[in-house]
């Protein structure tokens, strides 16, 4: 190679690509070899598909000597979390019941970075159904934190947060249904962005929980993740709530000066329980942001404390329907010994579900069941909307919400896995994201005294992707917590 | 509202998911401290509050009446676990 590091950003990649500088095949050639070589620590990857990989790096190649103007992402490898299907490989969804699923068709977002030029190298481990928060619940096995390997890296895109953390690529797409995105980005310590609903289509994703499952991506930078938004948004008439939006560029605004940009700071994300690390690395950032000319504004979100109860009955109830087409029948896991149909359907889902998806099946199935309808279901939803009116109404006292993704780095391994309710709550400050359907973003902003990566959350309002974009880039400009590397993944 | 080990029978009954008895005690333990936490909401007045289904409050758009999928079967059906003759395999169920 030529003096350019395989590990570098989209968008170095991407212009030394281009420069001709790197070739689409050594890059994807030396990234397949860190991959492989990562596989049996941090388990990643749920499938690494070389061979197609590579052949994508040549066409990338080809296309990029001609002198026509290439795709804006041409040559540069990517992953994809196996929840997004992908025409022609294994999509899992981690799950034993889909162990054996090949998928017939590409995702929008799948098709989009097609277009957009990128490789694929492979699909990344998740917590089964996306289900999870710690990346414990893969029938693969669990993913490993690269900064501390006894660690969770956060889940359900814990394979894609921490392929990126440790280098294994660029950039890597996730889905985020209360807080899978930006959760995993905060404890591996890399950018994750959650867009607004509806800006990518959730065609091709197995369905989770259908009106709070967001596409979005993790990457090193704001910026990268900006040009793999650009790739994955935009209209799709295949999901009915895919929105008709004017194309943008998603890169636009990045270098905007942050003078007057008011951050609201909501009581209730810098209360009792966070961890005292965490709180002193998000104290430090706003002031980072002050002496660029921010100011904070004190707001509240009186609500936001029941968005954990609100999202375990809709997610789940959700949930329960939208996995009841996991019969044995068209696709997935069949059990190999039954009675007649019923026992089959039940034999084949008992086998092909872990505990986790059961579990929230069966919450799913008991709120929505004849007369816990309107107790449980209809309250749900009236209390999402109080929790989104909180939003509506801090929106017109500032332009961004910050403060910590999670309240507290990565556990261990098997610290949480016997006690749902507190793995639940480690999503208490992302899952209102999803509930209201704006946009999040997570971006590194310390360490903790073990060396463990700490998360700042930027939210903001509606379609307000290019804003978020431009102020985790004017503090990524100022500060370098993103370009640290795990140890024993240095380039 | 207290789930009982019997509603947890019933509920992985309507969800086809089999279950026995040791599993069940053990499922209805979790589901217990998770119901506990869910029932938070009760406390919460909600009177004249219209639910929230959605992020968007967005019609649902409608296409053009015109035949636009393709015959793909064979494609679909190469992912069952048990086809024949076009037609997907299962257990009798009218004797």
């Amino acid at each position: 190679m030529t003096g350019v590091a395989s590990t570098g950003t989209v968008a170095e990649l991407a212009a030394a690509l281009r420069a001709r500088k790197l070739s689409s095949v050594e890059l994807t050639t030396a990234l397949l070899a860190r991959i492989e070589q990562a596989q049996s620590t941090l388990n990643t990857f749920v499938t690494i598909d070389a061979e197609g990989a590579l052949e994508q790096a040549r066409a990338a190649d080809a296309v990029l000597t001609r002198p026509d103007e290439p795709p804006p992402l041409a040559g540069v490898p990517i992953a994809h979390k196996d929840v997004i299907m992908t025409a022609g490989l294994p999509t899992t969804c981690s799950s034993r019941m889909l162990a054996n699923f090949i998928a017939p068709y590409d995702a929008h977002v799948a098709g989009g970075l097609r277009t957009a030029g990128t490789v694929l190298v492979g699909k990344t481990n998740m917590d089964e159904f996306a289900m999870g928060s710690s990346n414990e619940t893969s029938w693969f096995g669990p993913v490993r934190n690269p900064w501390n390997r006894d660690f969770v890296p956060g889940g359900s895109s814990g394979g894609s947060a921490a392929a990126v953390a440790a280098r294994l690529v660029p950039a890597a797409t996730g889905t985020d249904t209360g807080g899978s995105i930006r959760q995993p980005a905060s404890l591996s310590g890399v950018c994750g962005l959650k867009p607004t609903y509806g800006v990518c289509s959730r065609y091709g994703l197995v369905a989770f929980a259908s009106s709070l499952d967001t596409p979005g991506m993790f990457a090193r930078t704001a910026e990268d993740c900006g040009l793999l938004l650009n790739a994955m948004a935009g209209h799709d008439a295949r999901d009915s709530t895919s929105l008709d939006r004017p194309r943008e560029d998603y890169t636009r605004d990045l270098e905007l000066p942050l003078e007057g940009l008011r951050i609201g700071m909501p009581a209730e994300y810098f209360g009792d329980g966070i961890d005292a690390d965490v709180a002193a690395a998000v104290d430090q950032a706003l002031a980072q942001f002050r002496k660029q000319g921010a100011t904070t504004v004190p707001i509240v979100l009186p609500n936001v404390r029941l968005s954990v109860p609100v999202y375990y009955v809709i997610a789940s109830a959700e949930a329960s329907s939208n996995l009841s087409r996991f019969d044995g029948v068209r696709y997935g896991h069949r059990a190999k010994d039954y009675t007649d149909l019923a026992d089959m359907y039940s034999k084949s889902r008992a086998e092909g579900f872990g505990a986790e998806v059961k579990r929230r099946i069966l919450i799913g199935t008991y709120v929505l069941s004849h007369g816990y309808y309107d107790a449980y279901y209809l309250k749900a939803q009236q209390v999402r909307r109080l929790i989104a009116d909180d939003f509506a109404r801090a929106y017109q006292q500032c332009d961004v919400i910050m403060g910590p993704t999670a309240p507290a780095p990565a556990f261990r391994i098997g610290d949480k896995t016997d006690d749902p309710v507190q793995m639940y709550l480690n999503d208490i400050f992302t899952i209102a994201g999803n509930l209201t359907g704006a946009p999040g973003i997570s971006i590194p902003c310390g360490f903790d005294r073990r060396g463990l990566p700490i998360g700042l959350q930027i939210q903001a309002n509606y379609f307000a992707e290019a804003r978020l974009l431009n102020v985790a880039h004017r503090y990524q400009l100022d500060t370098d917590w993103h370009a640290r590397v795990p140890g024993g993944f240095a380039p | 509202m207290a789930l009982t080990v019997a509603d947890v029978h019933r509920i992985a009954q309507l969800a086809r998911i089999e279950i026995d008895a040791a599993a069940a005690a053990q499922v209805h333990g979790k589901l217990l401290a998770i119901f506990a936490m869910i029932n938070e909401l009760q406390a919460v007045d909600t009177r004249g509050i219209v639910p929230m289904a959605h992020a968007q409050d967005v019609m649902l758009p409608l296409r053009d009446d015109a035949v636009t999928e393709i015959d793909q079967h064979a494609l679909y059906q190469s992912v069952a676990p048990a086809v024949e003759d076009g037609l997907y395999l299962v257990p009798r169920v009218v004797e």
